[in-house]
This record gives C-alpha cells, sequence and structure tokens, in this order.
C-alpha cells in the first residue's frame, strides 16, 4: 500500500508538468475577458414618495467587533433604526477575516433581514454571499471598506476629497484670523489620501477670499510620532511669524500638538487638522488645540440606515442622481458606482470634545 | 486477559462512538425544531460549505492522532496552499496546472514534517508548532498582504454550487469520497490495523515487524496533502486567495477529532465518531448563530463541548473500573 503512494504523488506531478507544457486550460488572461462579474438588477423603479417602511431588519456587520471606533459607528446606526421604528441588529467575528463574514452573511440571510451593513474584511471574498442576499431581497450598503461595486447596493464615503480639503482651509483661516503665515505638517511625500487634500488646500488657498494667508512650507513627519513632533520643532523656529500648523493626519496633529503644548509656543500658534478626540481630548483642554476635524462615526452608521431604509421602502434603487432624506442629517444624493459622501467633517471644539469617544 | 481488555476497549469505544453519534442527531432535530430555518436546505447548504475545511482535514488528522502523534501545521498548509494558488494565477498559470500542483505542494509540506518527526525524531508537537509558523510566514511571502480574487466562475460556481436541481452541495461528494476512502484504510486494512498497533505501542508494533516511521511519514504526507486540497476548495469558495486563510483553524480540527472520540494519546478512535464530532460542531454553531447567540458565547459552548468529550470518556471508564473491582 505504502508503496504505491510514491509513484501517486510522482505521477501527479508529471501530469502537472505535462498541462503546463502542452499550454492548455484557463489562465488569468482567458477569463479577464470572459468572467462578467455576476449583477444583481434593482428591478423595480425608484419611487421617491414612497412612505419609509416601519418594522424594518436592518443588520450591521462590522469588521470585527469590540473596536472603539466600530461601536460609534453602529452606534449612531442603532439610534437611526430606532427613529424609523425597524429592528437593530448588531453581528461580526471578533477576528478581522472575511470567512468568518460570509458565515454571518450567510445567517443573516437565513434570518430574512430586509438590509444589511457592512465594512467587508475582503472586498470579493463576501461577493458570492452578498450577491446571495441581494437575490433574496435583501438591500446592501457598504460602510468603512467597500466591496467590490457588483455585489452591493450604495456605499457610505464618511468623507470626500473636497470636502476635508476646505474644511481644512476653513479652519486654517479661522484660527489665523484670516491673514497670515501657516504651515503643513503631512504624513509621507507619497501618501494619497494626504496628498489629494493638500491639492484641494492649495487650490482653495489661491482663492481670492484666502489671498492673506500665505503657505510658507509642507513638511512630512511620516505618520512617525518622532519624526512628526521634530519636524513640528523645526518649522517653528523656521518660521517665527507661523500663526497655523495643520496636519491632516492623526499621528502628525496629536505629535504637533505635544510639541507646542509644552513650548513657549503655547497659544501663539495653533494647531488644526484631522485627528482623533481621544488622542486630542487633552490638548483641547489645555487651550492648545481650538479646533479640529474627522468625520464623525456615529453619522456614519446613521446614513447607512437610512440608505438602506429607503432603499428597502423603494424610494430608491442606488441609481446616481437619486435623493433621500436622512434624518436629522439632512437630504442626501447618490453619487456615481451608488456612493453616497457623508458630508464635510465634523469639527471637534472645546464645547462638543467630550460627546465623542473614539 | 488480553483479549478480554481488548474487548472492553472495543465495546467502551463503540459505546462513545455512538454516543457521539446519537447526541449529534438529536442536535439536528432540535435544532431543525427549534430554530427558525435551520432545516432548510440552503441552510443545509450553508452548513456543508462551513463544514467543508474542517472535514476534510480532519480525516487524515484522525489517523495522525490514532498513531500517538499531532499535526497542527495543516491551517498553515492551507493558507500556503492558497497563496501559491493566487501568485500563480497571478503568473497568468493555467487553473488546470495549478491545482494539481497546489496539491502536490500541500504533499510537499507533509513530507517536511514526516522527515523531521520519523527521521529525525522530533516529537511532532514541537514540529508542527514550527512550521505553523513557517508555512504561514512563507505563504505572507509568496503573496504579502494581497487577495487575489479573480479566479475563473466555473470553478468557484462549482465549489458553491449544487448537484443538479438537488439541495446537496458539490463539495460533499468530495467529503463523502474521502472519508469512505479514510474510513475503509482505517478500519478496514492493515494499515489501519497498524495505525492502531503504532498508536497503541510503537514498540510492540515494532517487535511484530510494522514500521512505525514509515506509516507515520506517509500519514503526514497525506495529511499535507488533504490539507492542499483543503487551501485549493477553500480559495475557490470565497473566490479569494489570501495568505491568511484559514487562519486558527487547526484549533477547530484537533478540537472535532477529540469530541468524535478520538484519544488524545493514541491507540483509539473510530472515523464515524469523527465525522460525528465535526458535524456536531458545525451544527450547533450554525444553530446558536442563527438564534442570534453572540461569538464570545460560541466560543464558550465550544470550549465546554471540548472538555467534556474529553472527561467523559475517562469518566465513564473509571465508573466501569470501580465496577469491576
Amino acid at each position: 500500500m505504502s508503496s504505491r503512494k510514491p509513484q501517486l504523488v510522482a505521477a501527479l506531478a508529471v501530469a502537472a508538468l505535462a498541462l503546463t507544457a502542452c499550454g492548455g486550460g484557463t489562465t488569468k488572461s482567458d477569463t479577464a475577458a470572459g468572467n462578467t462579474p455576476e449583477t444583481v438588477s434593482a428591478g423595480t423603479k425608484a419611487d421617491p414618495n414612497a412612505p419609509l417602511k416601519e418594522g424594518l431588519k436592518i443588520a450591521y456587520l462590522p469588521k470585527q467587533l469590540n473596536n472603539p471606533y466600530t461601536d460609534v459607528e453602529v452606534g449612531g446606526g442603532k439610534v437611526a433604526v430606532e427613529e424609523i421604528k425597524g429592528e437593530y441588529k448588531l453581528v461580526g467575528p471578533n477576528d478581522a477575516s472575511a470567512s468568518s463574514q460570509v458565515s454571518y452573511i450567510n445567517t443573516l440571510i437565513q434570518q430574512q433581514q430586509d438590509v444589511i451593513v457592512v465594512a467587508a474584511n475582503d472586498p470579493n471574498a463576501v461577493c458570492p454571499s452578498l450577491n446571495q442576499a441581494r437575490k433574496a431581497g435583501i438591500k446592501v450598503v457598504t460602510f468603512d471598506s467597500d466591496a467590490a461595486k457588483t455585489c452591493r447596493d450604495a456605499f457610505i464615503n464618511q468623507a470626500s476629497t473636497q470636502g476635508i480639503g476646505e474644511s481644512l482651509v476653513k479652519m486654517a483661516s479661522e484660527l489665523a484670523g484670516g491673514a497670515g503665515e501657516i504651515a503643513i505638517l503631512s504624513a509621507t511625500p507619497n501618501a494619497t489620501n494626504q496628498n489629494s487634500w493638500i491639492k484641494v488646500m492649495q487650490t482653495e488657498l489661491a482663492k481670492p477670499e484666502n489671498s492673506k494667508l500665505k503657505l510658507v512650507k509642507i513638511a512630512y513627519g511620516n505618520d512617525d510620532d518622532q519624526k512628526s513632533f521634530t519636524e513640528a520643532q523645526g518649522l517653528l523656529q523656521s518660521y517665527p511669524n507661523l500663526k497655523v500648523i495643520v496636519s491632516p493626519t492623526t499621528v502628525g496633529i496629536a505629535a504637533a500638538s505635544r510639541y507646542v503644548s509644552a513650548s513657549s509656543y503655547k497659544g501663539k500658534v495653533a494647531i488644526t487638522g484631522l485627528g482623533l478626540p481621544n488622542q486630542m481630548r487633552q490638548y483641547v483642554k489645555d487651550g492648545t488645540v481650538k479646533k479640529f476635524a474627522l468625520w464623525n462615526p456615529a453619522d456614519i452608521g446613521y446614513l447607512a440606515a437610512y440608505a438602506g431604509a429607503a432603499m428597502s421602502s423603494g424610494q430608491i434603487t442606488g441609481a446616481e442622481g437619486e435623493k433621500f432624506k436622512a434624518g436629522k442629517l439632512g437630504e442626501y444624493t447618490i453619487g456615481a458606482d451608488g456612493e453616497i459622501v457623508l458630508g464635510p467633517p465634523t469639527e471637534f471644539t472645546a464645547a462638543n470634545i467630550d460627546q465623542f469617544d473614539f | 486477559m488480553s483479549a478480554e481488555l481488548t474487548v472492553t476497549r472495543t465495546a467502551r469505544l463503540a459505546n462513545w462512538n455512538v454516543a457521539i453519534i446519537a447526541i449529534t442527531v438529536l442536535v439536528l432535530i432540535v435544532a431543525a425544531a427549534t430554530v427558525d430555518s435551520f432545516g432548510t436546505s440552503r441552510n443545509f447548504g450553508f452548513l456543508v460549505l462551513d463544514l467543508l475545511p474542517i472535514a476534510l482535514v480532519a480525516l487524515p488528522m484522525t489517523l495522525v492522532i490514532v498513531t500517538g502523534e499531532i499535526d497542527l501545521s495543516v491551517a498553515s498548509s492551507l493558507g500556503l496552499s492558497s497563496a501559491v494558488m493566487g501568485y500563480l494565477w497571478n503568473a497568468n498559470q493555467p487553473i488546470e496546472t495549478i491545482i494539481p500542483l497546489c496539491l502536490l505542494l500541500g504533499a510537499v509540506l507533509g513530507a517536511v514534517n514526516g522527515f523531521f518527526v520519523t527521521f529525525l525524531g522530533l516529537p511532532s508537537l514541537a514540529v508542527t508548532i514550527g512550521t505553523l509558523a513557517l508555512y504561514r510566514g512563507l505563504a505572507f511571502v509568496v503573496l504579502g498582504d494581497s487577495a487575489v480574487a479573480d479566479f475563473p466562475a466555473l470553478y468557484t460556481d462549482w465549489v458553491t454550487g449544487t448537484i443538479g436541481g438537488t439541495p446537496i452541495p458539490n463539495v460533499l461528494i468530495v467529503i463523502v469520497v474521502l472519508a469512505v476512502v479514510f474510513g475503509v484504510v482505517l478500519h478496514a486494512t492493515p494499515v489501519g490495523r497498524a495505525v492502531f498497533a503504532v498508536g497503541a505501542s510503537e514498540q510492540a508494533a515494532r517487535f511484530a515487524g510494522l514500521r512505525p516511521g514509515r506509516l507515520k511519514f506517509w500519514l503526514y504526507v497525506a495529511s499535507g496533502l488533504v490539507a492542499g486540497l483543503a487551501g485549493v476548495l477553500w480559495t475557490l469558495r470565497y473566490s479569494s486567495a489570501r495568505a491568511d486563510n484559514g487562519a486558527g483553524l487547526e484549533l477547530a480540527v484537533v478540537a472535532a477529532v477529540l469530541l468524535g472520540g478520538v484519544s488524545i494519546f493514541g491507540g483509539r478512535g473510530a472515523l464515524p465518531g469523527v465525522i460525528a464530532g465535526v458535524v456536531l460542531l458545525g451544527a450547533l454553531q450554525n444553530a446558536l448563530r442563527l438564534s442570534d447567540v453572540s461569538n464570545e458565547a460560541l466560543n464558550v459552548v465550544t470550549g465546554v463541548l471540548l472538555i467534556v468529550s474529553v472527561l467523559a470518556p475517562n469518566l465513564a471508564r473509571s465508573v466501569l473500573q470501580r465496577r469491576r473491582t
């Protein structure tokens, strides 16, 4: 018995090599052309005047449970689901793996939910299950991390590039009193997100209303705490008239705030940008930072519930240009590829920072 | 004396096998009756797909554990097989070549384990914990953090599809065929008797003219081969080749095998019990999830089950012994 096994393995190897040699079979380039992604059509037409259904079963499936940021997101979802008198449910794996999400999606299909709001751990691995869900009439809304476009109805995008760039300039202008020198402390020189925001900022700064603001330097802290700290120090020494440092990265803004809060520049130079409330709280409280921004994660979950409910009620189908109302957040328009942009980031100040825990 | 011992041992084993199968059937019936949509054909398909990798890998694992060894590297072999599959697919190789190569890779990974355990005589627990880390590491070397997704629909549809118009998933064929093969080998061939003999006493087996080293080596090869196959099926099922595929699966497999009544010390066990163990664990998880039991509670249930499965046969044994004296 056992003496036959080596021959079997050898035969397998030979067979494999033979197959390679004759070059037949299905390859990536063969399928690239022929593999048409499965699409599930929305079917019915949108009726903007359809009433929002009550009792909708809306289930949230984040990347993983017990993550403070995610908890805030789904918390917002819960509020929205209660507002529209739906049934809220939260399920999810403890590990951020794609395979365990698939099991949960399958379970949600069995439970005949009306809407699944999911942050995909793997945009493709969840696809077959999500499409099964959609075939079963379930609306699929993604947030945080989009699934492949062919297997969801809408994607909640936390912020548009334009919105973030504009809001960064607006805060800088307010803090500088409309005139003076400002500097940017970014992540790495080739960070995609930061560079696109900085580009919008430069366009905004070129506008006449911002003509008195002067961008003197873009420094790069490489999203490294020590490097960002040293770069902040360098900026303040090189530009004695600097009024504001704008740091569109959570690492940079925290490091710059730490430097300024313990230096003689405290109170003279303002720090702003994109930061996490929990990291920034002490600098807001000690007066180093007057305001900074980030999208509000609770609003992401909130908006997802309304988008899913509007779709499930037939108000929208997920097509570009359709409009729907999202409770306290107001009216939204669906963009290209089913994307719904949350809107301008939320500003955090001493007055409201204690309402946020993430 | 020894004949009597064998008889009681067989009887006890049969008892646990019957017990675990009975418990499994009971759980299935109760779940179908009380949990909404547990008994639907669609849920049956989901259940089989969720069980697939555990069921496959548990088959050779049973034989390995019966010989008194263990293979903890199976999930990492699965992951490496998946990563290589993605890498070769990206390199534009035909899938018909990739699949046999991945199986071959699995066999080679198993042979490496077998070499260390049998030829160098190292403890299998240490060796396979080492290769658990090594193979997973290699998987990340091959594919990094990226995922390969665009496998041909013909293959991915087969893995997630059902036979004709019936609700029976295609992959059930793979499970049944391999289960029959391993079951026959273990329970109806000289190889199977050698597996039990080596597990009961390696020295006695050697004196009886068996070659424990060679036997174990080929069992590791079989374990690797099946893990390679599980990697291929996993990749096709999720249409996603990733280096972290199947991480942690080895624990679920060992749990199912032990729950199925196989002794971790070797020499005892039966395949029907193991299959019941796999189904029991999977069905319980599926039913509890459908009843909205949280993931944490699920883990607690699995853990308690495992302890009970190890405890129950031992308790039964001590009760029997007390009665005899």
